[in-house]
């Protein structure tokens, strides 16, 4: 529970965490809420040998809703899209799965942008941005570019993004259509042994600790799209999933609880 | 004023709520060198090498020691064992750092001391050690087949076999002739105790006095004292034992502990304070646990459903080594199979073994929880097999039927104090409403809605105020039970006292304080508690088994009688008046019917100080101790109601309710009663429904983490309804007992019974703790695929 020895380095922008980041390659790791990051390393199963904390650029904690779409600066807590009366109008699951990440201590001081570059398949948030069909914008040293949620995720723990790379922006279509969200764990603040998100009454559906990443379930989205019911839909939720085992549940009962989440979802969404 | 059984805020929680108390890890000494240890990845392994040198080279180690390197000249015995149970108990010797064998993951292998603490974590990533495997023995069944041997040189992994058994034949015989029968086997798995402070040790001497000053996250610094200078030859009046604030021990604090007898040989050695601090995932290892028995009980019925004979044997995970009291914890359970109920034949077996895993030892209610849990899940097996519901079987058996008693006789042979057992069960159901209960279940049965609903109830006793010495004694045990105090008014009229009960949490300085007051009508702001510092409270036998109360709070309570009969002396030889015609009222001295005469007792202070005036012949001072040594041990007892949601679907539990009526006697301080309550049914229910320290076949722990152990928070938990009768001891004269643990001992039986309640439709009649939503998923499955072939 010590972490090995680091270097530390406040960035004041993106452009300069970025920099940072090519200084320093492969060895550093920016941190945010640091709430998934300073865990690892105190376990030591993280030993970056320079930390770049960017939990303090403020220009990046922001909710903008437009007309068709809402950005949210990737430092944006979740407490605060918690607790944001114009993302609760706009787009509620969004909001709504903010608020059941963990505990207050970690809503406070995790961020949106973090939760996504962690890449947990077990996260509540990037299930959310999956479903909703949202875009990651990331920083780098040759500019901005836009990545598909669906494209973002690649592995445990991994993503499309380069090391010299930094999320700065979030967005999420404006989404009023019927959603659910529905996380089954132990405890209130562990992570979802399963969790099931649904946008637009079915139209986007992921799966939370389904897989080495955050999962659209297209299986149940083909057949909501095709008509079938809720129970039809959610018989097809394990397709094309590969449950991990741990303590809490094997393979089989992770299939079972998503087939049981994803129905009681596109129930409560339809 | 009336200060005994009002809800007074504790004395002590500005200083714990606000960050100024202080803990071992906030104090420090100039030069202090941080230990970190090298633990054992191997669950049974003979130790190869151990090769320190690439450590000494870090930054900031000033020291490495590997087993060998410390066998000569550190320590004068093994750690110790204080409850050897039958005089041909093994116990293998236990030293602070392992030398040929590892035993357990998490056994010592090797320490490093740097200048700081991440230093001293860096550097023990350098040690190399080899390791050559050998078979572990992981569970207590594996234990008990002899497959495997813990220690091979012992050629058996059975420690001790312990019994309370006086006519086996009778009570075989008197449960081949019960009309009902019931067997079960249960499960107590191994906890990891968690208390909200880790561990951590200061050890700082003096190196031209020669003395050394133990600063340790300890409930037992008397006990740690004589130990240290037994273990590390240290002679005993060098030795000072501090134990500052601590943050909970649940048992796992009342230990002698490999790294504070390292702390202690390493600074005599060095000259300079050593110190350490474990770490959460340390904890989990390097801590003793709770629990880890496999039980067998049969329990034999006449036609009625009345008791006429319960069997147990119990098999116990002892863990690698023997702690202070890992072999006598399993047996403070023996007496309580029976639980409240009249049985007129009664065995208990318990048989030790060695596993290679962390050691057990107290925790929370050590060896009454076990006990409780295999007597009133057995109730309500009985209860279903006679065709009764569950109170009523208990109804039909409570001990002198139900009714008000003192000093009855239970099976075991000892005397329970006092109960009242029927009309603490009316009140607890009469709270839980239980008929509308079971009316909102029979809806959701006959509904077959998906979510049922159970309801599970728990009539436990147990045995606390630990104790008389002589029974202690009779049991094996190394130490006595009593306890010491010192109350003493200071020249300005404020009052001193001096315990050797060790608080943790329980809120000592409110309780004592209020006992004083309470004798002497003074406001208890005027009395402030000392304790926990062997050089200030010399005598003390500190805090376990739901004691202090019954024990040390007692002897408080006799000493400032005694103190009070000197000030009247004093009083009386001033007003020239007969000390047996002095009486004390509302905190004043006076002739009885003279208010005129009055003296505020607090006055006499400073005359006994003067010494200027005071009875011919008589001490100056009012200084007034008293060891006392209880008759008997206390009975508590209660009704514990819980009510769960279970989700048929997913297997998810819900506790949505919970009522508990305790009886701890008379009540000092009903506020510190419940909250002693509420957190010994958290952790009650957290054995139930949550914890457990799960192990792989290699005897590699797969949850050492608060991530992945699942201590429960205040989410998961119902807002509870804690209630009370009041039966008064008869062991002391306050007529209190203990309640320490009576929430743990009442709560795992009541929330299982419910989660069976809940599931008997689909004929499932016991579930393993934890009872977690993948296990009942998995019987609710295997329910359906029976049904449905």
């Amino acid at each position: 529970m010590i972490p090995a020895a680091f270097d530390y380095a406040v960035a004041e922008s993106a452009e300069q965490a970025v920099s940072l980041l090519g200084e320093h390659g492969d060895e550093a790791k920016l941190m945010a809420g640091g709430h998934s990051l300073i865990p690892m390393m105190k376990f030591r199963l993280a030993t970056p040998t320079m930390v770049v904390d960017v939990g303090r650029i403020d220009d990046l904690r922001y909710i903008n809703v437009g007309s068709e779409v809402v950005s949210i600066g990737a430092l944006t807590r979740h407490a605060e899209l918690e607790h944001s009366t114009a993302l609760a109008e706009s787009c509620p699951l969004l909001a709504h799965v903010a608020s059941k990440v963990g505990d207050p201590q970690v809503r406070h001081k995790g961020t949106l942008g973090g939760t996504l570059a962690h890449a947990d398949p077990a996260s509540d948030l990037p299930a959310a941005v999956l479903a909703l069909g949202g875009t990651i914008v990331a920083t780098g040293p040759g500019g901005v570019r836009e990545i598909a949620a669906v494209d973002f995720f690649t592995g445990y723990f991994e993503s499309v993004l380069a090391d010299d790379e930094m999320i700065t922006e979030v967005r999420v279509p404006v989404s009023t259509g019927g959603w659910s969200f529905q996380k089954f764990n132990r405890r209130a603040q562990d992570w979802a042994i399963v969790g099931v998100a649904v946008a637009e009454s079915g139209k986007g559906v992921s799966l939370i600790n389904m897989g080495s990443i955050p999962l659209r379930a297209g299986a149940v989205e083909a057949a909501v799209a095709g008509g079938a019911s809720p129970a039809e839909a959610a018989a097809l939720a394990a397709e094309g999933t590969s449950a991990p085992s741990d303590l809490n549940a094997a393979a089989d009962y992770r299939e079972h609880l998503a087939r049981v989440l994803t129905e009681r979802a596109l129930s409560a969404a339809s | 004023m009336a200060v005994m059984g009002t809800r007074m805020l504790r004395k002590e929680d500005p200083k714990l709520l606000t960050g100024e108390a202080k803990y071992v890890d906030d104090i420090h000494a100039a030069g202090e060198l941080w230990m970190g240890m090298v633990r054992s990845t191997h669950a049974n392994a003979r130790i190869d090498s151990v090769d320190v040198s690439a450590a000494l080279e870090q930054p900031g180690v000033v020291a490495a020691y590997t087993g060998a390197d410390l066998a000569e000249g550190y320590w004068i015995a093994p750690l110790p064992c204080a409850w050897p149970v039958t005089p041909d108990m093994l116990n293998p010797p236990h030293f602070p750092v392992a030398v040929e064998n590892a035993r357990y993951v998490g056994d010592i292998v090797a320490v490093v001391l740097a200048d700081s603490r991440y230093g001293a974590n860096d550097a023990i990533e350098h040690v190399v050690v080899m390791y050559e495997d050998l078979p572990a023995v992981t569970t207590v069944e594996v234990a008990a087949s002899g497959d495997a041997l813990a220690h091979p040189d012992l050629g058996t992994n059975k420690a001790y076999s312990w019994a309370l058994d006086p006519d086996p034949d009778a009570v075989q015989a008197a449960l081949d002739d019960s009309v009902h029968r019931v067997s079960a086997r249960f499960v107590q798995q191994r906890l990891i105790p968690s208390a909200m402070e880790p561990r951590g040790v200061l050890a700082i001497p003096s190196p031209h006095g020669g003395d050394i000053t133990l600063y340790s996250s300890t409930q037992v610094p008397h006990i740690l004292k004589v130990m240290v200078a037994a273990t590390t030859g240290i002679p005993e009046h060098s030795i000072r034992v501090i134990a500052p604030s601590v943050g909970g021990g649940f048992g796992a604090k009342l230990n002698v502990n490999a790294d504070e007898i390292l702390a202690v040989a390493l600074a005599n050695k060095l000259k300079r304070p050593i110190r350490w601090t474990e770490s959460r995932s340390e904890a989990a290892m390097s801590t003793t646990q709770g629990r880890g028995q496999v039980q067998y009980i049969e329990i034999g019925a006449d036609a009625d459903g009345k008791l006429t004979a319960i069997k147990a044997h119990i098999q116990a995970d002892l863990g690698a080594y023997m702690q202070l009291i890992t072999p006598g914890t399993p047996l403070l359970g023996s007496f309580l199979y029976t639980g409240v109920y009249a049985c007129p034949a009664f065995g208990f077996v318990c048989d030790g073994y060695f596993t290679n895993l962390t050691p057990t030892d107290a925790y929370r209610g050590a060896g009454r929880p076990e006990a409780s849990y295999a007597i009133e899940r057995g109730m309500d097996l009985l209860a279903a097999e006679v065709g009764v519901n569950p109170e009523e079987i208990r109804r039909r058996n409570y001990a002198v039927g139900g009714e008000a008693f003192e000093n009855w006789e239970s099976p075991s042979g000892l005397v329970f104090d006092s109960g009242n057992y029927r009309p603490n069960l009316d009140k607890a159901l009469e709270l839980a409403d239980i008929a509308e209960l079971r009316a909102e279940q029979t809806r959701r049965r006959e509904a077959g809605d998906s979510v049922q609903l159970g309801i599970g109830m728990c009539t436990y006793v147990e045995i606390c105020g630990l104790a008389p010495s002589r029974a202690l004694g009779d049991l094996g045990y190394a130490a006595g039970g009593w306890e010491h105090a010192t109350v003493r008014m200071l020249p300005t009229g404020m009052i001193e006292v001096v315990s050797g009960s060790t608080p943790h949490g329980q809120g000592h300085e409110t309780s004592w304080a209020m006992i004083v007051a309470d004798k002497m009508g003074i406001d208890p702001a005027h009395v402030t508690v000392l304790h926990s510092d062997t050089a200030l409270s010399p005598l003390g036998l500190d805090t376990y088994g739901s004691r202090s109360l019954a024990v040390g709070g007692v002897a408080i309570a006799m000493a400032t009688d005694k103190l009070i009969e000197k000030a009247k002396a004093i009083v009386a030889h001033q007003l020239e008046a007969s000390p047996d015609d002095i009486v004390l009222d509302e905190g004043n001295l006076m002739v009885a019917g003279s208010p005129d005469t009055a003296t505020p007792i607090q006055s006499v202070g400073f005359a006994a100080f003067s010494a200027h005036d005071l009875p011919e012949g008589m001490e100056p001072n009012l200084q007034e101790q008293v060891s006392f040594d209880p008759p008997n041990f206390a009975f508590p007892f209660g009704t514990h109601v819980a009510v769960v949601e279970v989700d048929t679907n997913t297997g998810g539990v819900d506790l949505i309710d919970y009522i508990a009526v305790d009886d701890c006697g008379n009540q000092v301080n009903p506020l510190i009663v419940e909250g002693q309550v509420h957190g010994g049914i958290v952790q009650g229910v957290a054995q139930a429904l949550w914890e457990c320290a799960e192990y792989d076949d290699h005897g590699t722990p797969l949850n050492p983490s608060l991530m992945d152990y699942l201590v429960p928070s205040p989410t998961e938990v119902p807002s509870m309804t804690v209630d009370s009768t009041v039966t008064p001891s008869t062991t002391n004269p306050l007529g209190v007992k203990g309640v320490g643990e009576a929430g743990t001992i009442g709560s795992a039986a009541a929330a299982i019974n419910a989660v069976v309640d809940a599931l008997s439709p689909y004929g499932i009649s016991d579930i393993e703790m934890p009872a977690s939503p993948q296990r009942l998923w998995r019987l609710i499955n295997a329910a359906q695929e029976g049904a449905s072939t």
